[in-house]
């Protein structure tokens, strides 16, 4: 039962993933992109999440923590690079 | 050398190193100490963010209140949003406002700034002293004043105990 | 415990359906700030209910979970800060729905003087 409601909830991210990817490859400007590589990450971090509790395993989770920081490193990254240049 | 601030980096990193770990092991405290300590003294004695902090009990009695105001504030904004998003007409009024903050501590500016991006339907572009711009998905008014109180009514006030 | 693990899954269903309307908000708001405002923020919420019900789900996991829960409220608001700053220092154009730019008014202003 609460796996089932689980998995519903994980088809439901995915298909979040999935727009957010249309967008990502439609573009049509680099900002776009970063907004939907954005959503795209933190719908990943659930994601993990997710995968974590049906494997049982908490160390997952410091993936997601991991993970999630790289990504706002790189937005911010590509922020500043939009804004003056490297 | 700003002892204050050096001292309340390092407490707020133990707390997160304690957090991470979940351990109170003793060669994990010790260890925890000790990047604690060393990163607070590297990164904190050249700046003064955390320095204007002063833990009181009125303080942290009013950060609870502020984290449960600003929890409604996203939930209740959150669905405003999903709700415009899924409607097929699309009922967007979008525009960037001017607002004024009376906040002067940076710590207590940069909390509200990010307290405004959070609750969507709001998002923080730029801050020039004292002025935030905003934009707004449904604007209701160019007026500076109106829109102040519309847009950071209830945080200011809380923020205002807390930070000063 | 049966009840207290259906509520938590429950809680992260409603999660997962407030990033569902992130990505669609990404597709379907006609500019990069609407996008921004529809996709992030959704997605914010979304986050943090899903990662809330899988603690209720696993209460051991509940501090762990409380540190992303933390830290994605931390990060968040800065990046999409960033990105939108940068958007409108390259001059993204706006929606024609748009009321009002007073950036871009108060930066024309200065340039002036």
């Amino acid at each position: 039962m609460v796996n089932t409601i689980l998995f519903v909830a994980g088809v439901f991210m995915a298909l979040g993933i999935l727009l957010a990817l249309f967008r990502f490859i439609k573009g049509p400007d680099i900002t776009d992109r970063t907004i939907a590589f954005d959503v795209m990450t933190i719908a990943s971090i659930t994601v993990i999440a997710l995968i974590a509790h049906f494997a049982g395993r908490i160390i997952y989770l410091d993936v997601a923590l991991v993970y999630g920081l790289l990504s706002f490193l790189s937005v911010v990254a590509i922020g500043r690079y939009i804004e003056r240049g490297l | 050398m700003n002892i204050r601030n050096v001292a309340n980096l390092f407490v707020l990193l133990f707390l997160i190193w304690l957090l991470l770990t979940g351990t109170f092991e003793l060669t994990s405290l010790l260890l925890g100490l000790v990047l604690a300590g060393a990163l607070a003294l590297i990164f904190g004695k050249n700046s003064s963010v955390f320095g204007k902090l002063r833990f009181t009990p009125k303080m942290l009695a009013y950060s609870l209140i502020y984290l449960f105001v600003l929890s409604w504030e996203i939930v209740k904004s959150n669905i405003d949003v999903a709700l415009r998003v899924i409607n097929p007409k699309l009922p967007i009024n979008p525009g960037i406002v001017k607002i004024k903050t009376r906040l002067k501590s940076p710590m207590g500016r940069m909390i509200l700034a990010n307290s405004i991006t959070l609750t969507p339907g709001t998002l923080t572009i730029d801050m020039k002293d004292d002025e935030l711009y905003i934009h707004w998905i449904d604007v209701k008014t160019l007026d500076a004043e109106k829109a102040s109180q519309e847009i950071l009514g209830k945080f200011e006030k809380l923020l205002e105990v807390i930070y000063g | 415990m049966e009840i207290r693990e259906i509520i938590g899954a429950s809680v992260t269903l409603v999660g997962s359906i407030f990033i569902f309307l992130g990505g669609l908000g990404i597709v379907r708001m006609p500019d990069l700030f609407n996008r921004i405002q529809a996709g992030t923020k959704a997605s914010t919420l979304g986050t943090i209910l899903s990662l809330i019900g899988l603690g209720i789900i696993n209460p051991a996991w509940i501090w762990k979970l409380l540190v992303i829960v933390f830290f994605v409220l931390i990060t968040n608001p800065v990046s999409s800060n960033v990105i939108s700053r940068a958007a409108h220092f390259r001059g993204t154009k706006m929606t024609d729905k748009t009321v009002a730019d007073l950036l871009v008014e108060s930066e024309n202003k200065t340039r002036e003087e």
